[in-house]
């Protein structure tokens, strides 16, 4: 399994660079995943969703799909393009430091 | 005293549960009762063969209170919602039923309005969806009076019924301008949010393969944002564009109006979560879920239905009679899938296996992953099954609830 080094520590990374073990993931790696991404400084709406990231995966197990997050996250959907352009789905979970969103079948 | 089991829906899943639990119960045992806002059952399979002619859309339709049988009380009524505190059910003509056991089977249903444009200028003259009776027929006579251009087929984005038919609708299509004489004038795309053809990796490949045979371009992580039916665009949410003369779209899926205005019972998008393999209901140890209501990681589809119902009776009758539950539902699903020229797939797969090459469901059995004639009959077959063995809730011959190993290719695929 792949590692990678987030705020000096060394953390467990899949493939793609998401997170395996979430409870690895600090806050203080959040600027640095997201600098990797291409964003450079989380504002405060960027938080907000990352926070709501880890408590759904706390909640349920898995990242919430980009629908769900703009009917739940308080963010709408154009916003958090706006926020996270990559995909708001995927690139926060990795911010976040949550695993890839399973998404549905 | 009797109990009381009330379900709400009457397609594929409410239908052959009810009639499977009438079997279950003496009447003076158990009271079995369907609620549904029409008396309407449409063959759900079918909608995909109307727009290209292969299918008439009042020949799908039978009355829903006909395949119930006796003993089984049918009220035709719109539901309010459910309060899942006082087991009691609110019906729009003011009736109050409560319950001792609740079965949610009342599928899903298309959120076209929630895409900006998708409903609006253009909005079944060059946008169209086959996902309902009106849509399929419309999309027929566009169909016929197309001469050439760009055709874009686009899922919005997931979950949605049947994953595999927007891929069966692209392979027909392929057919259905070759016959025409006029497949070189058309430029064929299909457009998904996913980062393949399918969700999972073999039947993924395998059927970006196909498209590629058979000429249609596959653009995929595209989260469409807005369909300008206007301008012939669609327009994702990262503000790519894809520019188009004819879409035809699968609209976003949430579950009944009624489960999102019940306290408790149904997730983000009202579709009720259940234990994968029980199919109890999570909020309450009395309700389940079945088919396209239940929030469970696999495929919103009929043969997945027909798996559940099951393993879901004998719940019912074991919730009742105080035993533990049977968690052997293993997300068994199997779908044919058309590919033109009078040939199908099939795969065969379960919450932990994928679809796999082989024959079904043994050694000897229909080709899984690969397109055959005999599979394209075992589809035209299934439509007369449906009606006379799955919805009277029989076991389908040679087919258990529990996905079958023997004859898949489980090593080696790549």
């Amino acid at each position: 399994m792949p590692t990678a080094i987030y705020a000096g520590v060394n953390v467990t990374v899949n493939d793609e660079g998401f997170f395996e073990i979430p409870d690895e993931w600090t806050e203080a790696m959040a600027p640095e995943i997201a600098r990797a991404e291409g964003i450079d400084g989380l504002t405060e709406p960027h938080w907000q969703v990352i926070k709501f990231m880890r408590a759904e995966y706390a909640e349920k197990g898995t990242g919430p799909t980009v629908r769900i997050l703009g009917k739940t996250s308080g963010v709408s959907i154009k916003e958090l393009y706006q926020l996270f352009p990559k995909g708001p789905a995927k690139e926060a979970a990795k911010i976040a430091g949550i695993p890839k969103p399973r998404g549905c079948i | 005293m009797a109990k009381r089991i009330v379900i709400l829906g009457g397609g594929t899943g409410g239908t052959l549960t009810a009639n499977r639990l009438r079997r279950s119960f003496f009447e003076e045992d158990a009271e079995v009762i369907v609620v549904d806002q029409n008396d309407d059952h449409v063959y759900q399979p079918g909608l995909l063969f109307v727009p290209f002619g292969l299918a008439r859309a009042d020949e799908l339709v039978r009355p829903r209170h006909d395949q119930l049988h006796k003993g089984i009380r049918f009220h035709q009524v719109p539901i309010d919602r459910v309060d899942i505190k006082e087991d009691q059910v609110f019906l729009a003509d003011g009736t109050v039923l409560g319950y001792d056991v609740l079965i949610v089977a009342s599928g899903s249903r298309l959120e076209a309005d929630e895409t900006e444009g998708l409903t609006g200028p253009g909005w079944r003259e060059n946008v169209f969806t086959f996902y309902d009776l009106a849509g399929a027929a419309a999309l027929h006579d566009a169909l016929e009076a197309f001469d050439g251009g760009k055709v874009v087929v686009n899922v919005v984005d997931l979950p949605i019924k049947c994953p595999v038919a927007p891929l069966e609708f692209c392979f027909l299509a392929d057919w259905y301008f070759g016959q025409r004489g006029i497949r070189d004038k058309v430029d064929l795309s299909y457009v998904t949010p996913l980062d393949g053809a399918f969700t999972k990796p073999v039947a993924s490949r395998r059927l970006a393969g196909l498209l590629e045979e058979k000429g249609v371009s596959l653009i995929t992580e595209f989260n469409t944002g807005e369909v300008d039916g206007a301008g012939g665009r669609l327009i994702s949410y990262d503000e790519r564009e894809i520019l188009f003369d004819l879409a035809v779209i699968v609209p976003l899926h949430s579950g009944a109006t009624y489960v999102s205005n019940s306290p408790g019972l149904g997730d983000e998008l009202g579709f009720v979560a259940v234990d994968e393999h029980t199919l109890q209901a999570v909020a309450k140890e009395n309700i389940f879920a079945i088919g396209d209501a239940a929030g469970v990681p696999t495929s919103k589809a009929g043969s997945v239905t027909h798996f559940e119902g099951e393993v879901l009776v004998e719940n019912v009758r074991r919730f009742l009679a105080g035993e533990p539950l049977d968690a052997t539902y293993d997300g068994h699903a199997n779908c044919f899938i058309e590919t033109g020229f009078g040939k199908a797939l099939l795969i065969d797969f379960n919450y932990d296996t994928e679809p796999l090459p082989g024959h079904f469901p043994t050694s000897v059995g229909l080709p899984l992953l690969k397109e055959s004639r005999l599979n394209h009959l075992g589809k035209l077959m299934f439509q007369s099954l449906y009606w006379h063995s799955l919805l009277p809730g029989r076991d389908l011959p040679g087919m258990g609830s529990a996905m079958p190993r023997r004859g898949k290719v489980t090593s080696g695929v790549r």
